[in-house]
């Protein structure tokens, strides 16, 4: 029993972590929290869904959404956040949460509002595997979450595009001073979480469906695992996502499945009291 | 102004809407003392929200209590509630801070929503009528009397809060923390009591609505419903009871003149909402204040 709730939760914490790390980057490059991620995730699996609805074979109608749901995150980018650039954290806050009932909206008129599953990647076979049964679909999830993780390694890490949105996490004025356009970095980052949340809503879409207003819960228990991990920490976001899916699938089996979706929040605050910073955040220095 | 309203109002509909406003207005205000002058932020002030209103009407409808006690015991029941929990929590900063109000509020409404036995679940629990000796209260003309003087009330106690020691305490806090540490202001004692009044005027303005509607919902302490509270802040402008009340007024009149749209309702609310943040990001009523100063500066 024990090793279906672990498998379970991993599962979910694989798609959490890669919704966080979404977050993650786009707070690393400019500071605000994109409240529109989840609805990256849910473009994912509806445009997937579309595509293959229309007749283009699964890896393309993959590929097809992700590139959708990048170009997204570009107009987001774009047309939302840099206007507003100077703003207030609460103003931009504000923003792309209206963003995301754009997208919401957007999303129930060009598709609908019913629930839609994806073909499974691999056949709906189930693998027995001790006392659990794992379905294929799992096998995808962690390992396509695994390669990715070891993708953005290399990403930022061995590329100079990377690099420059490292060097922008850290110090904007002296990545400028080094001839790091900013603007560039911004569009890349949101791209890139476009990307991750995509590439989640379609890892998930044939598990638990997806339909028009998935993005909501999702955001949210993403953002919680990326303060949970420490908001700007990559490692922390995934991290925080495992342990956020791990510690509800383990409360939801063991204590009640009516309250799933507040095992997630309790843990977080019990955290946040704790360490304020979340696990791998940097003790914030006030300078006075 | 609240006197002079019902002349424009015409019928039934336009008096809920005005209600309505009210409501929300009254959280408005109260969110503005903590995210507009303490600096503070909260994305789960509709938690408290339900809890008046669920309170309330709980103590009403199982134990027979009238409104005027109710009311008040559960203001003040919530109120301790803030005080306990926003203890720990009011020592977040930023973000983290948002985080762990989004998740208080996301509980309290799970909370609401599951509980059936008690709250009736998700689908809601009636209300009885407000009895008060002989006379019933109903009728939307009424209610907007009440709800009307519930707002002027609330206004003046915040403005006087603004204007008092402990105002200018809280402006020093959001300008800097240290600063006002420094100075001898003792931050946490003041955002907790900006945190408590914010979350005591919510639950007032929720147990309101409860005896108003005689129907209440968990979906009213929801994440969506914080949201719209905050936008309604920022949207009529921060630091500013005025702009608290216009944000409420303009965002609660929105939606419902948007259901002319039908389904493209919601497109059209995200649209405004980012389009009026991107061009007017410190919110209506300081904009329009500015512009109206740059006016008289260049007619000199």
């Amino acid at each position: 029993m024990i090793s279906q709730i672990v498998l379970s939760g991993l599962t979910s914490g694989a798609i959490y972590a890669l919704v966080a790390l979404g977050f993650a980057i786009i707070y690393n490059a400019s500071h605000v929290i994109n409240f529109a991620q989840g609805e990256f995730v849910m473009i994912g699996g509806m445009a997937a869904v579309a595509f293959v609805d229309v007749g283009f074979p699964l890896p393309l109608a993959i590929v097809l959404s992700i590139t959708a749901a990048t170009f997204i995150g570009f107009l987001l980018e774009k047309l939302a956040v840099e206007p507003a650039r100077g703003a207030p954290v609460v103003t931009l806050i504000i923003i792309t949460i209206g963003a995301s009932i754009l997208l919401r909206g957007l999303a129930s008129l060009v598709w609908d509002k019913k629930i839609h599953a994806l073909p499974a990647f691999s056949g709906d076979a189930p693998i027995a595997l001790g006392n659990a049964t794992l379905l294929p679909q799992t096998l995808w999830v962690l390992g396509a979450t695994v390669a990715t993780v070891a993708a953005l390694w290399w990403f930022f890490n061995r590329t100079l595009t990377g690099k420059a949105i490292l060097a922008v996490s850290h110090n904007r004025l002296a990545a400028q001073l080094m001839g790091i356009s900013v603007r560039r970095v911004l569009l890349v980052s949101f791209g890139l979480s476009g990307a991750l949340g995509a590439l989640a809503g379609v890892l998930i879409a044939p598990i638990s469906f997806t339909s028009w207003d998935i993005g909501v819960m999702l955001g949210l228990k993403g953002f919680a695992a990326a303060i949970l991990g420490g908001l700007g920490s990559g490692p922390g976001a995934i991290v925080g996502g495992l342990a956020l899916g791990l510690m509800e699938a383990l409360g939801a089996g063991y204590l009640s499945s009516a309250y799933k979706d507040v095992f997630a929040f309790v843990i977080i605050l019990a955290a946040l009291v704790f360490l304020p910073n979340g696990l791998f955040g940097r003790r914030a220095a006030e300078r006075v | 102004m609240v006197a002079v309203l019902p002349l424009a109002l015409a019928n039934n509909y336009t008096y809920e809407i005005a209600i309505l406003v009210g409501l929300n207005a009254i959280v408005c205000v109260g969110l503005n003392l903590l995210i507009g002058y303490a600096g503070q932020i909260s994305l789960g002030h509709a938690g408290f929200f339900g809890l008046g209103a669920y309170g309330s009407a709980i103590l009403a409808a199982r134990y027979g209590l009238s409104p005027l006690i109710s009311l008040p015991v559960c203001v003040a029941a919530v109120a301790a509630i803030a005080w306990i929990v926003g203890k720990p929590i009011l020592r977040l900063k930023g973000h983290y801070l948002a985080m762990a109000t989004l998740g208080l509020g996301i509980i309290v409404s799970v909370v609401l929503a599951t509980e059936d036995r008690i709250t009736g679940g998700p689908d809601g629990m009636s209300v009885p009528a407000v009895r008060i000796a002989e006379w019933v209260v109903a009728g939307e003309a009424t209610w907007y009397w009440i709800v009307g003087g519930a707002l002027v009330l609330t206004v003046w106690l915040a403005q006087n809060l603004i204007d008092s020691p402990r105002g200018r305490a809280w402006r020093a806090l959001h300008g800097s923390e240290v600063a006002a540490a420094a100075a001898g202001i003792d931050p946490a004692r003041h955002k907790l009591a900006a945190f408590v009044i914010s979350a005591a005027l919510a639950a007032f303005a929720g147990a309101l609505a409860a005896h108003y509607s005689g129907f209440i919902t968990p979906s009213k302490a929801s994440f969506l419903h914080s949201i719209e509270l905050v936008t309604m802040v920022v949207f009529g402008g921060m630091a500013s009871t005025f702009g608290a009340v216009v944000g409420a007024a303009v965002l609660t009149t929105l939606p419902q003149l948007l259901t002319v749209f039908k389904e493209y309702e919601m497109v059209l609310l995200g649209a405004v909402m980012m389009l009026t943040m991107i061009f007017m990001p410190r919110g209506l009523v300081p904009t329009l204040e500015g512009l109206y100063a740059a006016a008289r500066r260049k007619s000199e």
